[in-house]
């Protein structure tokens, strides 16, 4: 079975968290507590989740590598694979295929303060790493986080932003668009980058990690810029539609790069040798 | 493995195909069709077509099938049970006739199979094919092999590469592998001793159209040149040319299901496909069609051979012959070198 690089492992679906308006949560284990005890992934990687008969989805691993015995996955309910996952209930088998892609060099970050700016269902990606330097808190000096959303109801991981608002050694942050607040809303009110620059983190020691759709990351950069972060400081994951994971289909080729094998996680450097073409 | 040089005499060529047969080998040959010469499965000598520059399609198919299975699953109320194929069987096919066009195309289109994860489906078939290569005697416009760093009598590829030593002559054998000594040994007599015979004045002409190297350095700085929209005018983004070509491995992966049971599989696909790249959420990073006739020709003549030290391309000409709106690789070659950057 280990030759076929296509085989999935079996993974079943042990809890579903309703995260917001079609974005779900799952909690997965592997069918094969064999396959559970080998099966290890860094911060950052993603994989091909699939329903048998309908086809597969690529997300990143939005648990983080500290913690054993399972993995999640979140995603919003688009098209044809996401619908089906959608529909899918607590017991259910899935297929995931994993882990692919490069990892944010967390190691390299010891030391440092980061900076975790996110958007919508950009959480999730980064939501690996920010477990996966919060169960390793006193490597990091400051560690701040700005999330934002287009309203209240679309913030996801909504339990954790609780716990990382109760947290003393985290700044947290967190916004919705003009016109998204609640009556009860107590958070900031802005855009994101409109948000990043009124906190103005400091930029000394400081790694940036960026997430979040188009729109937002193209306005972030530049405020990042103007606050004094290098472009190899900062650190983004890219998206594109996938297949194989592993470099052989072609589909996410950007340039030199193929997203599944030289990334997801770009600094900002690396992302401005890259053609628009993603 | 040094090359064990044979003649094989004009009319022993039938012969050896009737001994590879009465050894049960199944022989895949170009045989002709309404007018197009493919790869197909050969019963008898006189089955093979003769006179053609080229085959329709590659010989690729041999080990990278237009569509291929990867998994059967089954699903019951309470489980589901998944069966990955039977990696191993695979027919042995022995390849006769492949031009060294596509030989080369073997090498290039392994190295994107074996690229950090190797994908055992694909190797596994590959080594259970024998390539009987044979040397061009003729070639047309289309053709470009010495230009894509090939020749009409490469050996890179084949197991055994046939040259015929003149109109009517016999063949000159080049034994260059332990699966191409298999198939001597299985008839002996047929290959003759061989004295110093020079090949080259007997392989086809084809002269050097443009240089790789430079059209390689020349792409770095030609991302965002006019040219592109120039040269893809015509294309209809059919995909004809990465079907036809022997080192496109573009695949998507897809589910089939039928009831509670089904299948995944994995069929040849293009770049040049509007669908592509085309992300759930409307975003198309490649929308027009010169943005993808671009990636062709970056991807064949500067990604692949920074990535994998392999170019995309050995100068078959198929896609230009293929092509239904008269699109010719060859001459966008030429005007991207004679183009000053």
């Amino acid at each position: 079975m280990t030759d076929n690089i296509y085989m999935p492992y079996l993974m079943r679906i042990e809890k579903i968290t309703f995260e917001a308006p079609g974005v779900k949560t799952f909690m997965l284990k592997f069918v094969s507590e064999h396959d559970q005890n080998k099966f290890t992934f860094k911060a950052g990687q993603f994989g091909e989740y699939s329903v048998y008969g309908v086809g597969e989805s690529t997300f990143c691993i939005a648990s983080s590598p500290t913690r054993k015995g399972y993995i999640e996955c979140t995603f919003r309910q688009t098209g044809k694979v996401t619908n089906a996952l959608s529909n899918c209930e607590e017991g259910n088998i899935i297929g995931f295929r994993g882990p692919y892609g490069n990892t944010f060099p967390i190691d390299n970050w010891k030391g440092k303060s980061l900076l975790f700016i996110a958007g919508g269902i950009a959480l999730p990606p980064m939501r690996c790493v920010i477990w996966n330097a919060l169960d390793q808190r006193d490597n990091f000096k400051d560690v701040t986080i700005i999330y934002g959303a287009r309203s209240v109801k679309d913030l996801v991981y909504k339990h954790e932003l609780e716990d990382w608002r109760r947290r003393k050694d985290v700044k947290l942050i967190t916004t919705v668009d003009p016109g998204g607040e609640s009556p009860d809303w107590k958070g900031e009110i802005g855009f994101v980058p409109t948000i990043v620059e009124k906190i103005a983190p400091s930029s000394a020691n400081t790694i940036a990690i960026v997430c979040g759709p188009p729109v937002m990351i193209k306005y972030t950069f530049p405020v990042l810029a103007k606050l004094g972060f290098a472009d190899k400081n900062i650190f983004t994951t890219l998206e594109n539609r996938m297949k194989c994971g592993f470099g052989k289909c072609g589909r996410c080729n950007v340039g030199k790069v193929y997203v599944c094998k030289d990334g997801p996680v770009f600094t900002l450097a690396q992302l401005k040798e890259l053609p628009d073409e993603y | 493995m040094n090359i064990d040089k044979h003649i094989v005499r004009n009319d022993s060529l039938e012969k050896l195909f009737d001994i590879l047969k009465q050894n049960s080998k199944t022989i895949y040959a170009p045989a002709s069709k309404n007018g197009k010469v493919s790869f197909k499965e050969a019963e008898s000598f006189s089955e093979i077509a003769t006179g053609y520059i080229q085959t329709t399609q590659s010989s690729k198919e041999v080990a990278f099938p237009r569509t291929e299975k990867l998994l059967d699953y089954s699903k019951s109320r309470e489980e589901i049970s998944v069966k990955g194929i039977e990696i191993n069987n695979v027919p042995e096919i022995i390849l006769w006739g492949v031009r060294p066009c596509d030989t080369m195309g073997i090498g290039e289109l392994s190295a994107i199979f074996n690229w950090d994860y190797k994908d055992e489906i694909y190797n596994n078939r590959l080594s259970h094919v024998t390539v009987l290569g044979f040397s061009c005697s003729k070639a047309d416009e289309y053709c470009f092999c010495t230009s894509a760093g090939g020749n009409p009598g490469n050996t890179a590829g084949s197991d055994i590469l046939f040259t015929r030593l003149g109109e009517n002559g016999n063949y000159l054998a080049e034994v260059l592998t332990d699966k191409g000594s298999a198939i001597v040994s299985l008839a002996t007599g047929l290959f003759e001793g061989a004295e110093n015979i020079e090949k080259d004045k007997f392989l086809a002409d084809v002269p050097v159209r443009f240089n790789q190297e430079e059209i390689r350095n020349k792409l770095e700085k030609f991302f965002e040149s006019e040219q592109w929209v120039e040269q893809s005018l015509k294309c209809l983004g059919c995909g004809a040319c990465a079907y036809v070509c022997p080192t496109c491995a573009c695949f998507d992966i897809q589910d089939e299901a039928h009831g509670k049971a089904g299948s995944r599989f994995r069929c040849w696909d293009s770049c040049g496909f509007s669908l592509f790249t085309l992300h759930t959420s409307g975003h198309n990073p490649r929308e027009v069609q010169s943005q993808r006739w671009r990636q062709r020709i970056m991807h064949k003549f500067s990604y692949m051979p920074e990535r994998l030290n392999v170019y995309g391309c050995t100068g078959c000409g198929r896609c230009s012959r293929a092509c239904p709106a008269d699109m010719n690789i060859l001459e966008h070659l030429i005007s991207i070198q004679e183009v000053t950057v």
